[in-house]
């Protein structure tokens, strides 16, 4: 009985200390880890490059989305239709608008996981909690592409709020989007849009 | 003519639809007719200019596709001196002419980019680029026939890249034509996991696109580092 409560503490202390570790995570190292980590193990699973996107769906829901926040991303991305959204809706839209992402961001990742990366040194003082951490992506032939992840200390850590490829932020490049349905169908024509759109993309994926 | 013909029944069609939009974003007075050009160029690309570029990725080696890419980008290079002279970066355009030099030289005519190698980075630059650090707004968004995503400053932009690209003076015609041919397969060739990506991505492709043309035009003008906006909120 002792040894398994042993067992037991000694899990608690670690996952603590794991937990303790990811908070002091700087925000460039999180990214430098979590990136090369993924492109790893992209490299190294044979039903991902054999083209299976539940697969790689999987992995960056385990790996990736535990580092961004979906709730202060929407809010960005719907700009001053936020407001108008009762909180039932505004949790469905998180959840809808984080769908769409993770797969605009699987898509991304398997394309251009066998680039070089370039990470660049942070430029912050060491009290802020807001930071942009750039990543390039170098290819030949072609002027490099920047992705800036602008990042915000929380409780839990450092989280993603906008990923911005070669200027253009995803969030930003939302909000007409979003702020066109609002105004011809109202938050829960924006909702049902959202989920036509991954319901949509879904079926393909599931028969490949 | 009858594809001119074509065109211009698109825009009457267009100009017809475009009356029917009520909300006009600031940006893009001319949406319903921009929407036109859009579909036309979507058709006009899933009829020819996709599947070549398709054919043209699975069939051409991956190593062969390096060399053709490296050889336009290093043909585009000293007009991209240029322009980073006309914006005052004189050492930026010296070393543009630098990349040319060696890739044209020890690159063989710039299949090999010798140049990235030796740390020399390959620049962005165009004229539009050049109007907008001069001060120039970008003004109204603009599709063009085939070409695309554009703005009244832009479209100025690229009539001079046009007349200034290397391209106009190759002869006899049918190789300048053929030479045209592959640097638009080799470009759209690139393109197709990110059109890709898009399709996925935005609920609107014409509103998605557009804005991340005019956002990423904003970020090139000003060499990636664009000055802070206030939100319009």
């Amino acid at each position: 009985m002792t040894a398994v409560l042993r067992i037991l503490y000694a899990c608690a202390a670690f996952t603590a200390a794991a937990a303790a570790d990811a908070k002091e995570a700087l925000p460039d190292v999180l990214v430098r880890e979590v990136t090369l980590e993924v492109v790893d193990l992209i490299a190294k699973d044979g039903e991902i490059r054999s083209g299976s996107r539940a697969r790689l769906i999987q992995l960056i829901d385990a790996k990736v989305l535990p580092h961004f926040n979906f709730a202060s991303m929407t809010a960005l991305a719907m700009g001053q239709s936020w407001n108008k959204a009762t909180p039932e809706q505004k949790k469905q839209l998180i959840e809808e608008f984080k769908t769409l992402l993770v797969r605009t961001y699987a898509s991304a990742l398997a394309a251009y996981s066998n680039q070089r990366f370039d990470f660049r040194p942070l430029r912050a003082r060491p009290g802020d909690t807001d930071v942009v951490v750039n990543v390039r992506v170098l290819q030949a032939g072609a002027q490099a592409v920047p992705i800036d992840y602008a990042m915000e200390k929380t409780a839990s850590g450092w989280k993603v709020y906008d990923v911005v490829v070669g200027g253009v932020s995803l969030v930003a490049n939302y909000r007409t989007e979003f702020n066109n349905a609002v105004r011809e169908s109202g938050v829960d024509g924006l909702i049902k849009t959202l989920g036509a759109k991954n319901r949509a993309l879904e079926a393909p994926a599931e028969k490949k | 003519m009858t594809w001119l013909r074509g065109i211009f029944g698109i825009v009457a069609l267009a100009l017809g639809a475009g009356c029917a939009t009520p909300h006009v974003d600031p940006r893009d007075p001319f949406e319903g007719l921009n929407r036109g050009v859009y579909r036309f160029n979507e058709g006009f690309d899933e009829l020819i200019t996709k599947p070549a570029a398709i054919a043209y990725r699975d069939f051409v080696h991956a190593e062969i596709r390096d060399r053709v890419r490296n050889f336009f980008s290093n043909l585009a290079d000293p007009l991209i001196g240029v322009n980073n002279v006309l914006q005052g970066k004189f050492e930026d355009g010296v070393l543009d002419w630098a990349r040319f030099g060696f890739n044209t030289t020890i690159g063989l005519f710039g299949i090999h980019d010798v140049a990235t190698d030796m740390g020399l980075e390959k620049h962005n630059e165009d004229f539009g680029q050049t109007f907008g650090r001069w001060g120039v707004a970008p003004g109204a968004y603009l599709v063009l026939p085939f070409l695309g995503s554009s703005s009244v400053r832009d479209g100025a932009g690229t009539a001079l890249d046009l007349y200034a690209d290397p391209m106009g003076e190759v002869s006899p015609n049918r190789a300048r034509n053929s030479l045209i041919a592959l640097r638009v397969t080799s470009l759209r060739a690139d393109l197709l996991e990110a059109s890709r990506i898009l399709e996925e991505a935005a609920l609107d492709k014409y509103v998605f696109q557009r804005d991340a043309y005019l956002q990423r035009r904003r970020s090139l003008v000003y060499d990636g580092r664009p000055p802070r906006r206030r939100e319009e909120e």
